[in-house]
């Protein structure tokens, strides 16, 4: 598309052609293009190849889950009753997704409109991250069908996962309506988007309490494992914390990275309020999420001196600990401090991606690789790895189609060339 | 009747409003202090240095539940040799409720060690209190026991179960349920009788009875015999205390328990999250509004001028 944009064309801005009349839903669903444009377009790109590969193994084995049972794609561990769907899909994907109630947080609450430009990504990222998340949870239950027990059928409010079904299923909603102004404006619907914009402070809120509580309460649900997940990353009382404060980096740290994918690979998309404000904007997101990592690092420290756990620093998992620190939270926090001070972009960029990889790598070392860290490792079904790859390559696609269309990463407008 | 145990009380501070959450925190905590359990709770006393491993209870515990028949009868002795594919020895699975573990250990007379694992039913379960869609009851009898009509299939209890006892049956695509012992409570313990497993055994390996005077019994077996059992009942405190307890004439960590798994029950870990819920939902409302105000005042200051709106 960014080649198609040099040559000429112009995206979808606003429900008027250049000539006057008004484009279609079909039009707007094809970007502009004529439907044999469109499809030509889609083959060209070699993502899209990429995708076809990993939905031909994937999509069969997904099916083959839900006909031969969790046991078919699985180990069907008892001693590791939780792997990759929730290990990555659960606990990687709704930290990284927590920009939506941050950015929200920046531009509503806090009124910094001069983060207006990136808001609405932050919001998308934030949205769909959840939902892939539950994706994942489906896959994962043994009784999908079931999931709205624990909310009408048979409650139990005393469980920490009680709060984080509420909870996600609440923000879910709570997200779906921060985005509806952007569907309203690609649909034509002004009235959805001033009803949304006479409550948004309210779901802004919202969105901070459900967000501190099930961010921290996925953390809480190691709580029920003492002993089971190694002490150095298990803290009973600072657990929910760990978790919480690290998503406020995952986030952000994502939501530069997203960016950054926007502006390389879908540049024809971005209007130019977008690309020019991007640098200044990531530094800005820079610094939320270099304050974020400092104060984890100083509460990962105080959590190990709480508990006393230093003399586990000096076997073979303190090595691994130390080598997650490392590289996944002071090594980001340095970047990111010295993106800050050289005012360098491309830095704060660099160290987001190690940001991202690292915590990835906190959430897989608490839910699998340092779980029941003194009994045996179990390495996951490689048909569990394929699931994964296939459903976050859905994500992608979803963000992709989304970003094409909605008004994300550029304004609506009246009329096509204002 | 008293019926009241944390769970409720948990209950009542979650689901009540801001109003009643500072009186249900406070009411909670002082019920972890005295809550040990039902007064008149059934529970069972393994004596290992009775047991000789002859598999009688596996075998009862088969039969008595329905279960599916197993890889090797119960008069293989081989499954003793069986290692796991996970360096482990045989533990509980959905084909089995209870397993018996030989234990080699240095210098003992005797000869190895057998040891009977199922669920211990623990006064204050770890399953029950992470389960959210309450699938587990601690009956009054003292079993826990569980209800498959309403299990999602989230598997947290397996997470929180110290002792590594529900398992799942993962091979079936419609119905996956956990599968765990429990104490044979809808054909036994509910009517006063011991588990199948106890009653079958040959060798009295277990004893029968209320929970708090299987504690003297235990007491009383060590005092009688002090230089032959180690002086410990395990499961007496153990997270809070099992229904199932254990005597043994070699240290417990050399025949597969965990003696490190402390006194609390595991609830009492998750409470330092859950004591943050109330104050969060309470205060976060108006301290993030207050921000707001805060942040935006120079705009309210430009626009009270003519009106006084905001």
């Amino acid at each position: 598309m960014n080649n198609l944009a040099k040559n000429g064309f112009s995206p979808v801005v606003s429900h008027q052609k250049k000539d006057g009349t008004t484009w279609t839903v079909k039009e707007k669903i094809l970007l502009g293009l004529t439907p044999k444009d469109y499809l030509a377009q889609q083959f060209k790109n070699p993502f899209n190849w990429i995708l076809a590969v990993i939905y031909a193994i994937g999509l069969p084995i997904i099916i083959g889950r839900f006909i031969y049972g969790l046991g078919w794609v699985t180990h069907s561990s008892y001693d590791y009753p939780w792997g990759l769907f929730l290990g990555f899909g659960l606990f990687t994907m709704v930290p990284l997704s927590a920009s939506g109630f941050m950015m929200g947080t920046t531009v509503e609450l806090f009124g910094r409109k001069d983060f207006k430009p990136i808001e609405r990504l932050g919001l998308l990222n934030g949205l769909l991250g959840y939902l892939f998340a539950v994706v994942f949870l489906q896959i994962d239950l043994g009784q999908p069908w079931r999931l709205i027990y624990p909310m009408f059928v048979s409650l139990g409010p005393a469980a920490i996962l009680f709060l984080v079904a509420w909870h996600v299923a609440t923000y879910l909603s709570c997200q779906v309506a921060e985005l509806v102004p952007a569907f309203a404006e690609w649909m034509g619907l002004p009235r959805a988007k001033k009803f949304i914009k006479s409550m948004v402070l309210g779901l802004t809120v919202a969105g901070i309490i459900l967000s501190t509580l099930h961010q921290g309460a996925l953390g809480g649900l190691f709580t029920y494992a003492p002993g089971k997940v190694h002490p150095l990353w298990y803290s009973s009382p600072f657990m929910w914390f760990h978790f919480f404060c690290s998503a406020i980096f995952a986030g952000l740290s994502m939501l530069i990275v997203v960016s950054t994918f926007c502006k390389w690979f879908m540049r024809w998309r971005c209007d130019q309020t977008f690309l020019k404000s991007l640098d200044r904007l990531t530094l800005g997101l820079s610094k939320g999420a270099a304050l974020a990592l400092a104060t984890y690092l100083v509460i990962k420290i105080i959590a190990i001196a709480h508990d006393n756990d230093w003399s586990y620093i000096f076997t073979g998992w303190g090595q691994w600990f130390i080598l997650e620190i490392s590289v996944g939270v002071i090594l980001p926090l340095v970047l990111y401090t010295m993106a800050l001070r050289n005012g360098s972009p491309a830095l704060a960029r660099t160290s987001a991606f190690i940001a991202v990889g690292g915590i990835v790598l906190n959430r897989l070392n608490t839910a699998l690789i340092t779980f029941n860290w003194d009994l045996y490792q179990e390495i996951p079904h490689w048909r569990e790895m394929v699931i994964v790859v296939t459903v976050y390559a859905t994500y992608i696609v979803v963000y992709r189609a989304i970003l094409a269309r909605m008004p994300i990463l550029f304004s609506w407008k009246e009329k096509p060339d204002q | 009747m008293k019926k009241i145990n944390r769970r409720s009380f948990l209950k009542g501070g979650l689901a009540g409003t801001a109003v009643v959450a500072g009186t249900a925190v406070s009411k909670e905590s002082s019920a972890s202090q005295s809550f040990g359990g039902y007064p008149d709770s059934m529970g069972v006393l393994v004596d290992f240095t009775k047991c000789v491993g002859c598999r009688s209870c596996e075998a009862a515990c088969n039969k008595e539940q329905g279960l599916p028949a197993p890889d090797k009868p119960f008069d293989d002795m081989s499954v003793y040799d069986e290692i796991q594919h996970n360096g482990q020895k045989r533990r509980t699975s959905e084909k089995a409720y209870t397993i018996v573990n030989r234990y080699k250990v240095k210098d003992r007379e005797a000869g190895p060690v057998f040891r009977k694992f199922q669920c211990n039913h623990c006064n204050e379960p770890a399953c029950l209190t992470s389960c959210f869609v309450n699938a587990y009851t601690k009956t009054k009898e003292g079993a826990v026991i569980y209800d498959p009509t309403v299990c999602v299939g989230c598997r947290t209890c397996m997470i929180a179960c110290p002792f590594y006892v529900p398992a799942y049956s993962y091979s079936s695509p419609i119905n996956p349920v956990i599968k765990k012992c429990i104490m044979c409570y809808d054909t036994r313990l509910k009517f006063g009788r011991p588990p199948a497993c106890v009653e079958a055994c040959p060798q009295e390996v277990m004893t029968f009875g209320k929970r708090k005077d299987l504690i003297k019994i235990g007491n009383a077996r060590i005092r009688s015999n002090p230089d032959k059992y180690i002086d410990h009942i395990y499961g007496e405190k153990e997270v809070g205390g099992t229904a199932w307890m254990y005597l043994s004439d070699v240290p417990f960590d050399q025949i597969g328990f965990n003696t490190h798994i402390g006194e609390q029950p595991i609830i009492s870990y998750v409470k330092e999250f859950l004591t943050i819920v109330p104050m969060v939902l309470t205060i976060w409302p108006a301290l993030f509004t207050g921000f707001h105000l805060l942040a935006n005042r120079k705009e309210a200051l430009k626009n009270e001028k003519p009106s006084g709106k905001e």
